[in-house]
């Protein structure tokens, strides 16, 4: 272990304290790690009650701080819960950690410490590990009525529910999620740091080059597809359209039923709505949209500059 | 008994009610943010109380599972808003842990010096709202003076005035103006004491304050560490349990200051430990202001600190450590640490596990109030329905920390 340079508590913990706690419950002991300054044991899941007894009484650990759930879904048991514990007689701290997947319980400690009611409440809510002889195993951090368990790794940070204030009904309402905008999540690491991915852009490279270049001489070779080369099929012409010889060669196609409707104006909307044809005649503005040839406006304007 | 009492009535057709149960919050002003309290009263004593939190619930410690290392420190900010930086103070010493990476010596003065700070801003909330809690209005608007100076030495020093983001790992963001420092050093020495010595003086010796508080919610020595106490409320048990003293952090071993500790172990000594560790925070500001050494306020290890900005624009290495540190973010050795700080309300933890990445896998938030809402239900009983409050307001809950 090298030097101590970080300025972190300083806790009093060392690998002979820890193989020490590790005698004394030596039939319940998988494994024992003292690393970053941690003790960390790890124990069998159904003797957790026996254990911790026996670190409470005999060891002084007197206050249970925290449990913590972690979740590691490659692990056939994906769970580990971890028990903080706390001496403010001998100043130590050490984790105790176990393995349990979704439906195996764990036994309980409010046996041992009253306050391990809510803690395992929370790892319950919010990992959905089962604590059995647990009284009151409610859910505590999330909504009345939520499903599911947010901080396991295949839960999505977005969620599935959301809730807003609807005006109209005068409640709040529960709907799916629905994002206007992508997550954003980078990928910060580096690219030449062992990315198992095409970089953007790669793909590219591992297309050959187009053999025969796309041609459309008829409406059947869009190249879009089938629903586009239907629909450039489509004859069409305007409805007043009357075929006669001098209409023939003209670019014009033959005019048969047509389904396109002749262009109008815009259907109406909220902001625009529906209005009958201004009344009068537009006789006046024709002049305003020809360009000036008679030049006395100019010619006024010049003079007077 | 009830069933004779419902014959004798003199008004026949009254029902007698035994027990009825009320909902205490979740928008009640002494709940302290949104607090919901399911109560089971008999008359006016409290039977059974059945807290439910967790309504300020925001992932934090899901989100911080996608953000880089820094990333994540806005966070912290966010969790206890009522003492941002011991929030901070917890996360940076957490990652520095698991680096073992060295803070110079005046970055650590400037971490204790505005941790001692924020727990003055802290107390300066928690004292005003309690007495207010318990119907005195003067001295919570006397104090909220003080807390407005604290902040506005934030802002001097980090730029903003409560989410300050200023402890970063490897020290702190940036170094503090000199006047900044002669102004906390004339404050501590003439405004604090001279404010503060005047709210308390309204409230210590004050009858219906004392008869608020007094023997309202004992705890034994032992039932605080049972239920997991920390922080004033097992040091007004008795117990003279403090990180600052038994586990010191940055430069906490260097400094000169007392443990207050309760002897009845009721709200109006969990108010009086606060009162008193006022003073010690300014001791420690003090001692901090006298001591703290020039030189550089983070660490030269440019594989974690950035570079400044000014080194930034010359030189090209420092420009690729600049890019690399604030888009990628510096990586962890795998491992798992669990650091706890004396934050304003109690043990705050941090138990991080690294997988050697960018981010971090799993980060634990320990808050200081969760256990000790979880005794609610217990110092409640067969109290009455007003003593709910000073309760509550010795506790010392917020929120955005319980449910984070």
């Amino acid at each position: 272990m090298s030097a101590v340079l970080h300025s972190a508590p300083r806790v009093r913990t060392s690998a002979e304290a820890l193989a020490e706690l590790a005698d004394s419950v030596a039939a319940h002991v998988l494994s024992t790690r003292f690393a970053h300054g941690e003790m960390v044991l790890e124990v069998r899941r159904e003797s957790i009650a026996d254990v911790l007894r026996v670190l409470r009484d005999r060891h002084e650990f007197q206050q249970l701080m925290e449990i913590a759930g972690v979740d590691f879904p490659s692990r056939r048991e994906r769970f580990e819960v971890v028990y903080m514990l706390l001496s403010v007689t001998r100043n130590q701290r050490v984790l105790v950690k176990l393995r349990t997947d979704e439906v195996t319980p764990v036994p309980t400690v409010t046996t041992l410490w009253p306050n391990a009611g809510w803690l395992e409440r929370e790892v319950f809510d919010l990992f959905g590990v089962v604590f059995a002889g647990n009284p009151d195993l409610r859910r505590i951090l999330t909504d009345y009525g939520f499903e599911g368990h947010p901080f396991r790794k295949d839960f999505p940070l977005t969620g599935y529910i959301e809730l807003r204030y609807s005006e109209d009904e005068k409640r709040v309402v529960y709907e799916p999620v629905r994002l206007t905008q992508d997550l954003r999540t980078f990928d910060f690491l580096s690219p030449w740091e062992g990315a198992d991915y095409p970089l953007p852009g790669d793909e590219k490279a591992t297309h050959p080059p187009v053999a025969e270049p796309k041609t459309t001489e008829q409406a059947g070779q869009t190249g879009a597809g089938r629903q586009a080369d239907s629909k450039a099929a489509e004859p069409v012409a305007p409805a007043g359209f009357a075929p006669s010889s001098s209409t023939l060669g003209s670019g014009q196609p033959v005019p048969t039923e047509t389904k396109v409707d002749e262009p109008s104006s815009p259907d109406p909307t909220e902001d625009r709505p529906s209005r009958p044809a201004r009344a009068g005649s537009t006789a006046g503005t024709a002049p305003a949209t020809k360009p000036d040839v008679s030049g006395a406006h100019g010619k006024e304007q010049g003079e007077g500059a | 008994m009830s069933g004779l009492q419902a014959e004798q009535s003199p008004t026949t057709g009254d029902g007698v009610i035994n027990n009825y149960t009320i909902n205490f919050g979740p928008q009640h002003p002494a709940a302290h943010g949104v607090l919901r309290l399911v109560m089971e009263l008999d008359g006016e004593v409290i039977e059974r109380v059945d807290p439910h939190v967790g309504l300020l619930h925001r992932g934090t410690e899901k989100l911080i599972e996608t953000k880089t290392y820094l990333q994540a420190l806005p966070y912290f900010d966010r969790l206890d808003y009522c003492s941002p930086m011991c929030m901070e103070h917890s996360w940076v010493l957490a990652i520095e842990k698991l680096l073992n990476i060295e803070v110079p010596l005046r970055a650590q003065y400037l971490r204790v010096l505005f941790a001692e700070l924020t727990r003055i801003m802290n107390h300066m909330l928690n004292i005003g709202s309690h007495v207010m809690d318990v119907g005195a209005m003067t001295p919570n608007l006397w104090v909220f003076e003080l807390r407005e100076d604290t902040m506005n030495f934030y802002e001097r020093a980090s730029g903003a005035r409560m989410h300050a983001a200023y402890f970063r790992p490897g020290g702190v963001h940036q170094d503090v103006p000199e006047k900044l420092l002669v102004d906390i050093g004339e404050w501590v020495e003439t405004r604090l004491p001279q404010l503060f010595g005047d709210a308390m003086s309204l409230v210590m010796d004050n009858r219906i304050f004392k008869q608020r508080n007094v023997d309202i919610a004992k705890v034994s020595k032992d039932d605080a560490l049972a239920w997991g106490f920390s922080g004033p409320m097992i040091r007004a048990a008795g117990i003279p349990w403090d990180l600052r003293k038994s586990q010191p952090y940055d430069v906490y071993d260097r400094m000169e200051f007392d443990v207050p500790v309760g002897t009845n172990s009721d709200c109006y000594d969990r108010f009086m430990v606060r009162v008193k560790e006022v003073y010690e925070s300014a001791r420690i500001i003090k001692q901090c202001l006298a001591e703290m050494p020039a030189g550089p306020v983070a660490s030269e290890d440019r594989k974690v600190v950035p570079p400044r900005r000014g080194e930034m624009k010359q030189s090209m290495e420092a420009l690729i450590h600049h890019f690399k540190l604030y888009t990628e973010g510096f990586h962890v050795p795998a491992g798992e640490v669990y650091v706890a700080t004396e934050s304003p309300k109690g043990e705050f933890g941090v138990y991080l596990v690294s997988d050697g990445s960018n981010k971090p896998y799993r980060c634990k938030i320990r808050p200081t109030a969760f256990s000790h809402l979880q005794a609610m239900d217990f110092m409640c009983r067969g109290h009455m329905l007003a003593d709910a409050t000073a309760i509550l307001g010795a506790i010392d809950v917020v929120f955005g920390e319980c449910d984070r």
